[in-house]
């Protein structure tokens, strides 16, 4: 048997920089020079005033969970043997927002302290993944 | 200058609103579009407007166009998820009432059920979202749920009586699939599939094919049925995928909601009845609170307390909706053809006697697009 390979990330333009960025265990977001916002994923232009300059930032990697959901179903057959599953949108310190796994918490719920954690998805793609914050299991 | 009842729906259709064998996408939107014409009175060479979009066709009005065999001076093919059809009405009526065309057709099909397991999804690639293995589009939903309960205490109860008032009006509805009734608990029971959602929070998968016709309100007088004005129309969005929506449990129906009712010049008071986009139970209750059906945050109580049932405050998806009645991957063209029949007092025992004034709301991908109209039978 097989076993079914990840769904993978094909990135283009800015998409480059951020997974570049996550290879080397750095999660990046970005502010405007001219409003001053967070932008977030990584743009060309600030969506709150249009400004063309933007700098990259790396971001702590410490935030709460937003909200939170426990899939049951695959959406790829790669996940197949990893349900139940914990997907959560997670508000991170800097002032925006990330969709990852959530791993080592049965006990999840909104407001839940989290950090982020990075893993190889292969040997191109490192993905960021969190786990409560002090928690020391490695994503499974 | 307004398009309030300058335009009307003249014509409607459904067919195979369940399953079919054999019968392409742009097959059902074929049929059900050479019956909504047959419903106005007229012939597929009276259309010269084409309005629709669709999952399977990159370009659906050329395919369209070419299936039905028509040459249509204006084509529309905004694409805003499941609530294109009802924004392509106030296209249309813009279009009509700028005499870019006369006769305008609002059609749709797709063979979702047929389908099931060997669709590939013309989607493109989320890059932030799906390395995750975010199940688009329930698991956006269960996110959603989440926040909705943890900022306002709704309960899964509350949302499974979203599926069981559904269920009530689908028993009223002969054209349903399942003729037996729901429980709270029913819902409960069923599979969990992205928390807290559980497959009976989750509209039906089925194929089907719509249609609607319109033309200005002067040639209405002389079709085979009474005109259905369309007195309002409203749009926004905001997002593409729920990791950037701002607030999960605010939408942009609000705005809609606004535009449509302010063109049409009526208030909540003045309708009698709604039919309110329902892919996901979760997704009824977060709108009926954004349309102005109930405060921010009570969508839950007011689900509870019976006044989305029959015999309720709100006549709401009488036809049984998404959840219990029908929903091709795409719902609006099935919102507005309930809307009309009601009009028309064409709706059986689900009728609401005198229906003058309907609200259609339809939303978009993860409430990332929304359009409502406004129709009535006085211009
Ligand atoms: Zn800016």
């Amino acid at each position: 048997m097989t076993t079914p390979l990840p769904p993978k990330p094909t990135p283009r333009g800015e998409e480059r920089v951020y997974f570049d960025a996550a290879a080397e265990n750095r999660l990046t977001y970005q502010t405007c020079d001219t409003c001053g916002s967070t932008v977030f994923y990584l743009r060309d232009v600030c969506p709150h005033c249009g400004g063309e300059s933007l700098r990259l930032r790396d971001s702590a990697g410490v935030g709460k969970v937003y909200s939170y959901t426990v899939q049951n179903r695959a959406s790829h057959p790669y996940f197949a043997d990893r349900t139940p599953m914990t997907l959560a949108l997670v508000d991170l310190e800097e002032g925006f927002r990330l969709l990852a796994d959530l791993t080592g918490a049965d006990d999840v719920e909104v407001g839940m302290p989290v950090e982020v954690v990075f893993r190889e998805l292969d040997e191109d793609v490192t993905l960021p993944h969190f786990r409560p914050r002090g928690r020391e299991e490695e994503p499974k | 200058m307004t398009i309030r009842g300058k335009t009307a729906i003249v014509g409607i259709a459904e067919v195979d609103t369940f399953e079919t064998r054999g019968r392409s996408p742009a097959g059902l939107a074929a049929a059900a579009s050479k019956r909504a014409l047959a419903d106005a009175g007229l012939e597929l060479s009276d259309v010269d407007g084409l309005f629709t979009t669709s999952s399977y066709y990159s370009m659906p009005t050329l395919t369209m166009s070419e299936y039905l065999g028509i040459k249509p001076r204006y084509t529309d093919s905004t694409a805003l998820g499941g609530c294109s059809f009802i924004a392509h009405l106030g296209h249309a009526a813009a279009a009509i009432e700028a005499g870019l065309c006369d006769v305008a057709l609002v059609c749709y099909g797709s063979t979702q059920r047929s389908d099931r397991g060997k669709l590939v999804s013309n989607a493109e690639w989320l890059a932030y979202e799906q390395p995750y293995g975010l199940l688009h589009p329930v698991g956006s939903f269960g996110l959603i749920a989440n926040r909705h309960m943890a900022q306002f205490g709704t309960t899964s109860e509350q949302l499974a009586q979203v599926a069981v008032a559904a269920r009530e009006w689908a028993l009223l509805n002969p054209a349903a699939p399942y003729p037996k009734p729901l429980t709270v608990d029913d819902v409960l029971e069923s599979t969990p599939i992205a928390s807290p959602l559980h497959k009976l929070d989750c509209c039906l998968v089925t194929d089907g094919g719509a249609a609607a016709v319109l033309t200005s309100a002067a040639r209405a007088q002389d079709l085979a049925k009474p005109p259905v004005y369309l007195l309002g129309t409203g749009e926004a969005s905001n997002h593409r995928n729920v990791s950037q929506m701002p607030d999960l449990t605010a939408t942009e129906a609000t705005h809609s909601a606004e535009r449509a009712m302010q063109m049409a010049g009526v208030t909540h008071a003045d309708i009698d009845t709604a039919h309110v986009y329902d892919a996901f139970t979760i997704s009824l209750l977060i709108l009926l609170e954004d349309l102005g059906f109930c405060p921010k945050g009570e969508g839950g109580a007011f689900v509870a307390d019976g006044n989305i049932a029959p015999g309720g405050s709100l006549a709401l998806n009488t036809n049984g909706g998404g959840l219990s009645y029908t929903h091709p991957g795409m719902l609006g063209m099935f919102l507005i053809t309930e809307a009309v029949r009601q009009l028309r007092g064409e709706a059986g025992v689900r009728q609401k006697p005198g229906a003058a004034v309907s609200l259609v709301h339809g939303m978009g991908l993860t409430l990332a697009a929304h359009a409502t109209a406004v129709l009535g039978i006085s211009p």
